[in-house]
C-alpha cells in the first residue's frame, strides 16, 4: 500500500474537495439562479419585487410548494417517489374546510393537527404498502394519486368550501406577516430547519441516506429498512397535509382540483435543488430553494413577456439540466473509480 | 505462521453443526459445520457451490437455516436479521464491500450505531476521533470525511474491518477479501488480521488462494457440494491434500462430449480489453468445438461473453465470427453474424417466464415467421413444435407459461429460442446452474450433438466436473485475463484451479 499511498491520497483529496464543491455550488447555484431571475424580472417591473403585493407573492407562493418539496426530498433520498403528495394536499384542504363547516366551535389551530395527521395517515398508507408489499413507490402513489383525487371529487362534486366557510382568524394567516415576513413562510422555514435538522443530525435521517445510496447493504447492516421507509411516507404526507391546510387559508376557496400538479412540481424542485433522482445524496435545503426557483420562474416569465408555451419548456429544461448535470458527475466519477482500479492492478 | 496459541484451546466462540439451507427446490447448503475457536484465524474454503457463502450468511442472520444447530458463546442462538448478530459481536465482511457509496468514510463505519448526544444529535466529532483511531491502529491513510464512491477495493475493504473492529466483534468473518487485492495490500490485511487474532478474536477466512491459506490461518475447514468435508490443522496437511478434499469425486466420466471432427475458427477474439473489467483477452472457437471459460466467480467470465456478444462496450480488441469482423456494442448484427449469448441468469435474462413456450422459442426470429406484417399462432406453434420436440420439452403443451416449467425445462427453452436463429457460434454462461442432476446430463447431451452438427460452442461454467467434462480445451479466467489454456488432456482439476486462483501467464 505504501507504494499506491500518494496517488491514492492526491486523487482523494482531490476528488473529495471537488465532490464538496460540487455539492456547495448546487445550492449556492440554484441560489444565485433565483436571485438572478428575481433581478431581472424586477428591473423589468419593479411591482415584482418592491411592492407590497409583489414582495408577499414572491415569499408565500413558493412556501407551499416548498413544505411538499422538502418531503418529496426526503422520500426520494430513500430512492422512492411520493406521487400522491398532489392528491394528499387537496383531500386534506377540503377535509379542513369540511371542519370549519361542520365544527365551527372547534378552536381553529386545531385544524392545523388535524391536517397534519391526515396527511400522515395518508402518506402511512402509501408507506406500508411499499414497505410490505414491496410494490415500488412509483406505481403505489401513482395509484394513491388517482385513488386520493377519486375520493376527493367524489366527496366534494362541484361543491366548494368558501372564504365565508371558515373563521377571519384562520384566513388571516394566509395574509399575516411578522416584520413584513408572510406567516405562511415563517412556518415552511420552521419545517424547513426541523427536517434540515433531523436529516443531517439524527440517526433516522443518516438512514435515509444510507437505504437511497445501496438498499443491499442497508439490509447488511442491519438497518430497519421498513420502519425508515413508513416514516419517510408519512412526513411526506404529514407535509402535504399541512400543505393542504395553509392552502385553504391562503386562498380562502377549496374545490376538488386542489394541489394537483404539485407532485411533479415537487418532484422537479427537489431535482432543481441537486437531489438525486436515484436517493443517497442531496438536501432538503435544496429542494427547499429549487421549489423558490421553479415557482418564481413560473411567476416571472409572464411578466418579462415569454409566451406560455415557452414557460413549461423553460421549467423542462431546467429540471433536464439539472438531471444531466448529475450524471455527468456521476459519471466522471466512475471512470476515476475504474482508472484507480486498473492503477491498483499494475 | 506463529505457532497455534495455548496448549488448551479455549472454548469455541461459535459451533455451527449439521446446518442446511435450500431455496425452493434448490439445495444450497446440506450439511454445513463449523467451529470457530477464539485467537484463532480459520479457513474456509470450497469450490464455487460448496455452500461457503451461504454458511457465512447464515452465520451473518442474513439466512435462517433449515436444520442444525448453531452456538455462538456456548448458547444456541437464532439470528433472525443481520442486526441481531452484529449486535452479538459477529462482523461480516462481504466479498464485495458493502458500503454507502454517497456517505463518508466515518458515517459508514458507524451507520447505525452512531454515538448520540442530548436530542438523538449524532455526536459527529467522536465518531470522527474513533475512526482516526482506528485507522491509525490499523496504518491506513484514508480521508475518514471522503465519500467512500472511488475508494479502491483495498480501502473498501479496510473501512469495513474499521467497521468490524468498532463493533469490537469478537468473530470476525471474511469472505474472500483478497480477491480484488493486489500483493502489497494483502499483507497489510494479513497484519491486520493476525493482530485482531492476538486479541483473542476467532476469525473465519474464505479464499481460494492457498498460499494465502498456508501463510495466515491455523486451521482449515474443506466444505463440497453444500457439505462439511474435513476440518485439519494446517500444519498437518497439504495443497495436494485439499484440493483432492475440494474436487473429491470422479469427474471424468460424468459428462461425456462425444468427439467431434473440429473445422475452422469460427469465432475469433483478440486482445479484448475494457478497462477495470478484463484484459488483453484473445482466444477462438473452431466448428465442432466445445471450449470452456472456467475460473472464479467474479473472475470476468461473463462480462468478456457479454462484450463479445455486443451487450457491453469495450475498450479494445476485436470480435471475428466466421472471418467477419463484428462492430463492438451491437448484439442485434451479432446476432445477424450467426453468434448467440444464452445468458446465466435464465429468469432475468433468458426466458420470458409470463409468455407461453411457443411465443418464447419463436421470439428471436419473429420477422421470419411474420407474413405481411402479421405474425399468426399458427406459424409461432409450428415453428416451436418442431424444436420442443428435438429438445424434448417436458410440458403440457405448447401455451404451457415457462415461469411454470423446471428449471432444466426453461433451459431448454431458451436454448431452442437461439438455436432458432440458425447460429454458427453459441455462448453458454452457466448452462446448468440451478438445474437438477438428471436434467443436466440431458443439457449437456444436447451441447455436444449441437457441437457435432458444427457449431462452435462458447460454454462458461463454475463447476469443474461439467468444464472436465464437456471442453475440448479449457480457457482458465482469472482477474480478468486468461492464465491458461489447456488441452482436455492437460486439463485436470488440479491445473484449472492453481490456474485459476494464481496470477500466472501461461503461455499460449
Amino acid at each position: 500500500m505504501t507504494l499506491t499511498d500518494a496517488p491514492d491520497r492526491a486523487a482523494t483529496s482531490s476528488l473529495g474537495a471537488r465532490a464538496l464543491a460540487l455539492v456547495k455550488q448546487r445550492e449556492v447555484g440554484v441560489l444565485a439562479a433565483f436571485i438572478l431571475v428575481v433581478a431581472v424580472t424586477t428591473a423589468k417591473n419593479p411591482n415584482f419585487l418592491f411592492s407590497n403585493d409583489g414582495f408577499r407573492d414572491l415569499l408565500v407562493t413558493p412556501s407551499l410548494l416548498m413544505l411538499i418539496a422538502v418531503g418529496q426530498a426526503m422520500v426520494i433520498i430513500t430512492r422512492n417517489v411520493d406521487l400522491s403528495v398532489g392528491s394528499v394536499m387537496g383531500l386534506t384542504a377540503y377535509l379542513v374546510g369540511t371542519v370549519f363547516v361542520d365544527m365551527p366551535w372547534l378552536p381553529w389551530p386545531l385544524v392545523f393537527l388535524i391536517g397534519l395527521a391526515f396527511g400522515g395517515l395518508l402518506g402511512l398508507i402509501n408507506g406500508a404498502i411499499v414497505a410490505f408489499a414491496k410494490v415500488p413507490s412509483l406505481v403505489v402513489t401513482l395509484g394513491t394519486l388517482y385513488a386520493f383525487r377519486g375520493i376527493n371529487v367524489m366527496w366534494t362534486g362541484s361543491d366548494r368550501i368558501n372564504a365565508s366557510d371558515m373563521p377571519r382568524d384562520f384566513l388571516d394567516l394566509g395574509t399575516s406577516a411578522i416584520w413584513r415576513i408572510p406567516i405562511i413562510t415563517i412556518i415552511a422555514l420552521v419545517v424547513l430547519a426541523a427536517a434540515g435538522w433531523y436529516m443531517t443530525t439524527q440517526r433516522g435521517g443518516r438512514e435515509f441516506y444510507a437505504m437511497g445510496s445501496d438498499p443491499d447493504a442497508a439490509t447488511l447492516y442491519g438497518l430497519n429498512v421498513r420502519r425508515r421507509l413508513i416514516t419517510a411516507f408519512v412526513v411526506s404526507g404529514a407535509l402535504a397535509g399541512l400543505a393542504g391546510v395553509l392552502y385553504a387559508a391562503r386562498y380562502g376557496t377549496v374545490n376538488s382540483q386542489v394541489g394537483s400538479g404539485y407532485e411533479l412540481q415537487a418532484v422537479g424542485a427537489a431535482v432543481i435543488g441537486g437531489v438525486a433522482i436515484f436517493g443517497g445524496s442531496g438536501t432538503v435545503f435544496g429542494a427547499a430553494i429549487g421549489a423558490f426557483l421553479l415557482m418564481t420562474i413560473n411567476r416571472s416569465l409572464p411578466v418579462l413577456g415569454v409566451q406560455d408555451f415557452w414557460q413549461q419548456a423553460v421549467v423542462g429544461a431546467l429540471i433536464i439540466g439539472a438531471i444531466v448535470l448529475d450524471s455527468l458527475a456521476a459519471r466522471r466519477q466512475e471512470r476515476t473509480l475504474a482508472k484507480e482500479r486498473e492503477r491498483s492492478h499494475g | 505462521m506463529t505457532a497455534p496459541p495455548a496448549a488448551t484451546p479455549a472454548a469455541p466462540a461459535l459451533v455451527l453443526d449439521g446446518v442446511a439451507k435450500s431455496f425452493g427446490p434448490v439445495v444450497a447448503l446440506r450439511s454445513g459445520s463449523l467451529t470457530l475457536r477464539p485467537g484463532s484465524i480459520h479457513a474456509l474454503i470450497g469450490e464455487n457451490g460448496a455452500g461457503k457463502s451461504t454458511l457465512v450468511k447464515i452465520i451473518a442472520g442474513l439466512y435462517q437455516r433449515d436444520a442444525g444447530t448453531f452456538e455462538y458463546l456456548g448458547e444456541p442462538v437464532d439470528f433472525g436479521t443481520t442486526a441481531e448478530s452484529k449486535g452479538a459481536g459477529i462482523a461480516v465482511i462481504y466479498q464485495e464491500p458493502t458500503l454507502f457509496p454517497d456517505l463518508s468514510v466515518t458515517e459508514n463505519v458507524f451507520m447505525g450505531r452512531q454515538p448520540t448526544l442530548s436530542l438523538g444529535r449524532i455526536d459527529k466529532r467522536a465518531m470522527r476521533a474513533e475512526v482516526v483511531a482506528l485507522f491509525e491502529q490499523l496504518g491506513v491513510h484514508v480521508d475518514p470525511d471522503r465519500p467512500t464512491r472511488g475508494l479502491s477495493i483495498a480501502d473498501q475493504q479496510l473501512v469495513e474491518i474499521a467497521k468490524a473492529m468498532s463493533l469490537d466483534a469478537k468473530v470476525l468473518v471474511m469472505d474472500e477479501p483478497t480477491a480484488a487485492l493486489s500483493g502489497v495490500e494483502v499483507e497489510r490485511l494479513f497484519g491486520v488480521a493476525r493482530a485482531l487474532r492476538d486479541e483473542g478474536r476467532a476469525l473465519l477466512f474464505i479464499s481460494h488462494r492457498f498460499d494465502e491459506v498456508f501463510d495466515l490461518c491455523d486451521t482449515v475447514t474443506v466444505m463440497r457440494d453444500g457439505e462439511y468435508i474435513s476440518t485439519s490443522a494446517i500444519a498437518d496437511t497439504t495443497v495436494d491434500r485439499l484440493v483432492r478434499e475440494m474436487v473429491g469425486r470422479d469427474v471424468t466420466d460424468l459428462f461425456p462430449k462425444t468427439v467431434a471432427p473440429v473445422g475452422d475458427v469460427l469465432l475469433e477474439v483478440e486482445g479484448l480489453t475494457r478497462t477495470g473489467v478484463f484484459h488483453d483477452v484473445s482466444f477462438e472457437v473452431r466448428a465442432g468445438e466445445i471450449v470452456a471459460l472456467a475460473g472464479l466467480v467474479g473472475a470476468g467470465r461473463s462480462e468478456i461473453a457479454r462484450a463479445a456478444f455486443g451487450v457491453d462496450p469495450y475498450d479494445a480488441g476485436t470480435v471475428t465470427v466466421a472471418g467477419r469482423r463484428l462492430a463492438g456494442g451491437d448484439p442485434a448484427a451479432a446476432m445477424r453474424q450467426g453468434l448467440a449469448l444464452i445468458p446465466e441468469d435464465r429468469r432475468r435474462q433468458g426466458a420470458v417466464l409470463d409468455s407461453g413456450i411457443a411465443r418464447n422459442v419463436t421470439l428471436t426470429i419473429r420477422d421470419r415467421l411474420t407474413r405481411a406484417g402479421v405474425l399468426t399462432s399458427a406459424a409461432e406453434n409450428a415453428s416451436a413444435r418442431e424444436w420442443a420436440a428435438r429438445f424434448e420439452v417436458r410440458a403440457p403443451s405448447l401455451d404451457t407459461l415457462a415461469g411454470t416449467l423446471s428449471g432444466g425445462n426453461q433451459q431448454k427453452v431458451v436454448i431452442a429460442k437461439w438455436l432458432a436463429t440458425e447460429p454458427r457460434v453459441l455462448i453458454v454462461d452457466e448452462p446448468t446452474r440451478g438445474i437438477d442432476v438428471g436434467t443436466k446430463s440431458e443439457v449437456h447431451r444436447l451441447l455436444s450433438d449441437l457441437a457435432g452438427q458444427g457449431l462452435a460452442i462458447l460454454m462458461i461454467s463454475s463447476e469443474l466436473p461439467e468444464v472436465l467434462g464437456m471442453a475440448d480445451r479449457v480457457l482458465v479466467v482469472h482477474e480478468g485475463r486468461i492464465t491458461a489454456n489447456l488441452t482436455r488432456e492437460e486439463a485436470t482439476p488440479e491445473a484449472v484451479m492453481y490456474a485459476a486462483t494464481h496470477d500466472v501467464e501461461v503461455a499460449r
